[in-house]
Formats: C-alpha cells, structure tokens, sequence
C-alpha cells in the first residue's frame, strides 16, 4: 500500500510497487480522460528551497492533470523560510493545509527531515546531489514502457558517472533487478564510485573509456552531461570531450532497437542532429515522468481507489 | 605483576584494544569521577597478545553503542559482591544515535538544530557507517 508514505530515495518502493506505478501511468496515459477529476478537491504543496523549473512543471502539471489544484514556492526567499523557519516547522504548517508535499532543497536529507515531522507526505524532488526518486520512477517507466522489461538489458551509462546523481539513483535500482549489463562509458576521473560499483556484484559489469567500440551491444544507452568544471584542466576537457558526445554518425553503429535516453537538460553532449532519430527518446522520457508522477500522486493520496 | 584490588560492585571494561585504553577512559569521563577506577594498560592476552583494561568500583550507566563503537572488541563484565554476575561481549552497533555528527557540509543535519543524528552500519567488514540524511560515510577509527 503506497498510500500516505513518503517517498524519499528510489529504495523506499518494491519491485512490485513500481511496477503498479508504471501500470496506472501507462493506463492514465491511454485514457487520462478517466482521471481528470480523480484527485478534485486535494491540494499539492510544492516546495522548492532551489529553483528547478523541469521537475516543478512536471509535478504541477500531473497534478493539475488530476483535477488537484498547487500551492507552494519555487525559491525560498517568497516563504517564511528567508525568516529563518526551520524545515519541521514549514512542514507541519503546510501539512495543515495540503494532502501531499513535493520538496525539493540544496541540502541532503532535508526531505528526510522533514517526513520526521509530516503528517502527509512528502516526495524528494531532489536533495542536493544526493537522490531524486521520482527521476529514477521516470527512468525505470521509460525503459519499461519502451523495451517491455527492465531485466535482460545492456544498458549503458555514458558521461559524469562520479558526481551524477540521477546515474546513481538508477543503477542503484536496476541492481534490484536481474540479467543486467551495466556498462559505464567515461574518463577514468569521472567514472562510478566504488561503492556503487560494490552493490553489482551479482551482475554483469564493463568499464570503458569510449562509446564507439560498445555501442553495438547496447539496448540502452544514459546519457549524462560532462561539465567543465569537473575537469583538472582545460586541455582534458577539450581533449576527452569528444569520445563522450553522441553524433548521428557514431548512432551508426547502434542497434536498430536502442534507446537514447537522458535526464536532460541537455548541453552539447547529443548532437541535435540526433533528435530526429527514432532512438532518441529523451523529450519522450519527460512525458513519462509526468505519467509516473500522476500515478505516484494518485497512490500517495487516494491508495488503489483508482488503479 | 601489578596488583589492584578487587571490585566489590562495579565494571570490568576488559579486552580493550591495546592503545585504546586510555582514550576510552578519557571518553566515559573516568577522570573526572571521585570514586576508585583503574586503567590498565598492556595487560597479556592470550586472546590478544596485550590488552588495556578499565575497573569502575561503582554502578555506573554506559552507552554501550559508544563504547562498541570505539572498540567492538570490548567485553564487559559485571561485578556485584566481588564476583562475576554477568558477561557482556560488545559489537559494531547496527545503528548511534546522537554520538557521531556528520562531516559533510552539504548534510541538512550541517544547518537545522538535530540532536539526534543517526549512523547506521553499512559495511561490517569495513566498519563503515553512514549518516541517515545524506548517506556521507563515516569510519570509526581503525584497531
């Protein structure tokens, strides 16, 4: 029963649970007709301590799309938070007046904090560059909805897997599932942590440090942005770049059947000349998010009522 | 062999690493209490080869998660009319709370007032422990 719990890292949702979550999505998706007054009457209080306007819109909207109605900040200053209002505090003034709370904050574990003291819900839309749930359910919708199973893929990571927190979050998921190949694509600087790397122990594992020679084995394919700043100098950057950013030349090499997948927003590691192909799911990847998060909201306040 | 006398009721803190000893005492405040302790130090073990151990000649309440964490290698015996009533083998704490504070200024703990910041025990093996708000790791110093 997801009913009233908060969600606060991926982790916090059986394998069973999701998969119901991504049955009412696709359903909603097929009929959202049936759904425009499932949560009439309930109110989502968006809480956003950092401005983020992708996953603010993509909660707004489902909610909307409900038949709810938001209320809430998109940064802190216009709360009584810039009075110096601790986090228990906000969050139990706001439990009187919502049915669910969405907090996104740049200090890890501030969600957590606040399911301490909440009397409703509360969704992590993001602690610092520690977890994001609701991007990892998107991710898992996606590769569920497009490639039918989650088990039996080769999926691979490529960019920033050191300091990625969305890539972090969705291994540490996948590692639920079985038959997996993970590969991780990135400078050897940039690549996964150990300890993440430690809990994959029962699957199938590739580290390398260029996409061309792997990408015909691929069923999936993360992509991540490099950031400059991650780099010990100009020169690396400029010079490991290159065998980090997806072209329609190297997309040659792909299976007819991969999917391009990315947390967007997108820099210049996908060549817009990508976007056309049919591989490149990433615009398709936000709209499941909105469908998974519909369903996620509507289970946190309504429980199978409408499954 | 040094001689120190037996505890009619009290504490024996024995098979503490050797070189932990004293940093223990210092940690339950032993020195600052009037009544009879001893720390002794560099005992042989045959378990151990050396050992330090603490005798607290009162009844004292510990924190046994603190004192396992500084050393899980810690048993305790229990002393009442100068014999052994009960034995009590310490171990890595599955979960503190309230003893360790998180490092990482990233941690919400860092900025709201939280007296009671839990680690939980993520590697056994590694004697890793994690803060439950950020998951920052934390490594009990190594015996």
């Amino acid at each position: 029963m997801i009913k009233g719990r908060h969600i606060i890292e991926p982790t916090d949702l059986s394998i069973n649970e999701l998969n119901q979550l991504c049955i009412l999505a696709s359903k909603i998706e097929a009929n959202p007709d049936d759904y425009l007054d499932a949560l009439k009457g309930k109110l989502l209080a968006t809480l956003f301590y950092e401005p983020s306007t992708r996953t603010r819109f993509s909660f707004e909207a489902a909610m909307l799309r409900l038949g709810g109605q938001v209320i809430g900040f998109s940064e802190p200053n216009s709360s009584s938070v810039s009075k110096g209002e601790s986090i228990g505090d906000t969050i139990r003034t706001i439990g009187c007046y919502a049915d669910a709370a969405v907090m996104r904050h740049p200090k890890e574990g501030a969600p957590k904090l606040a399911s301490k003291y909440s009397n409703i819900p509360v969704i992590n839309a993001g602690d610092g560059g520690h977890q994001h749930p609701t991007q990892t359910l998107t991710d898992l919708h996606t590769i569920k909805s497009l490639k039918g199973n989650i088990s039996g893929n080769v999926i691979g990571f490529c960019g920033d897997l050191k300091f990625g927190r969305t890539v972090h979050s969705l291994v540490k998921a996948l590692s639920r599932y079985e038959d997996l190949t993970f590969v991780f694509i990135s400078p050897p600087e940039l690549g996964m942590p150990s300890y993440i790397l430690e809990e994959l122990t029962d699957h199938r594992v590739i580290e390398i440090s260029s996409m061309e020679e792997i990408l015909p084995e691929l069923d999936i394919l993360y992509m991540t942005r490099i950031q400059r700043e991650r780099f010990f100098n100009e020169e690396d950057y400029l010079r490991l770049k290159g065998y980090f950013i997806l072209t329609k030349k190297k997309l040659l090499l792909a299976k007819e059947d991969m999917i391009v997948m990315h947390p967007l927003p997108r820099v210049d590691e996908i060549h817009t000349s990508v976007d056309t192909d049919s591989r490149a799911v990433y615009f398709q990847q936000a709209k499941f998010g909105m469908f998974i998060r519909m369903a996620l909201i509507l289970k946190l306040m309504k429980g199978d009522d409408h499954a | 062999m040094l001689k120190v006398d037996s505890i009619k009721k009290g504490i024996v803190i024995d098979h503490i690493t050797a070189g932990l000893g004293y940093e223990i005492f210092k940690e339950l405040k032993l020195d600052e209490v009037d009544y009879t302790t001893a720390l002794i130090r560099n005992v042989s073990s045959r378990k151990l080869g050396k050992k330090d151990l603490i005798k607290i000649d009162n009844v004292v309440d510990l924190d046994l998660d603190m004192l396992g964490l500084l050393d899980p290698n810690i048993t305790l015996v229990i002393i009442e009319g100068e014999d052994v009533v009960d034995k009590i083998k310490l171990s890595l704490p599955k979960r503190v709370e309230g003893i360790l504070a998180c490092k990482n200024p990233r941690c919400v703990s860092t900025i709201e007032e939280i007296d009671d910041v839990s680690f939980y025990l993520a590697n056994e093996r590694t004697r890793e422990y994690r803060c439950e708000y950020c998951d920052t790791p934390y490594y009990p110093k190594k015996v």
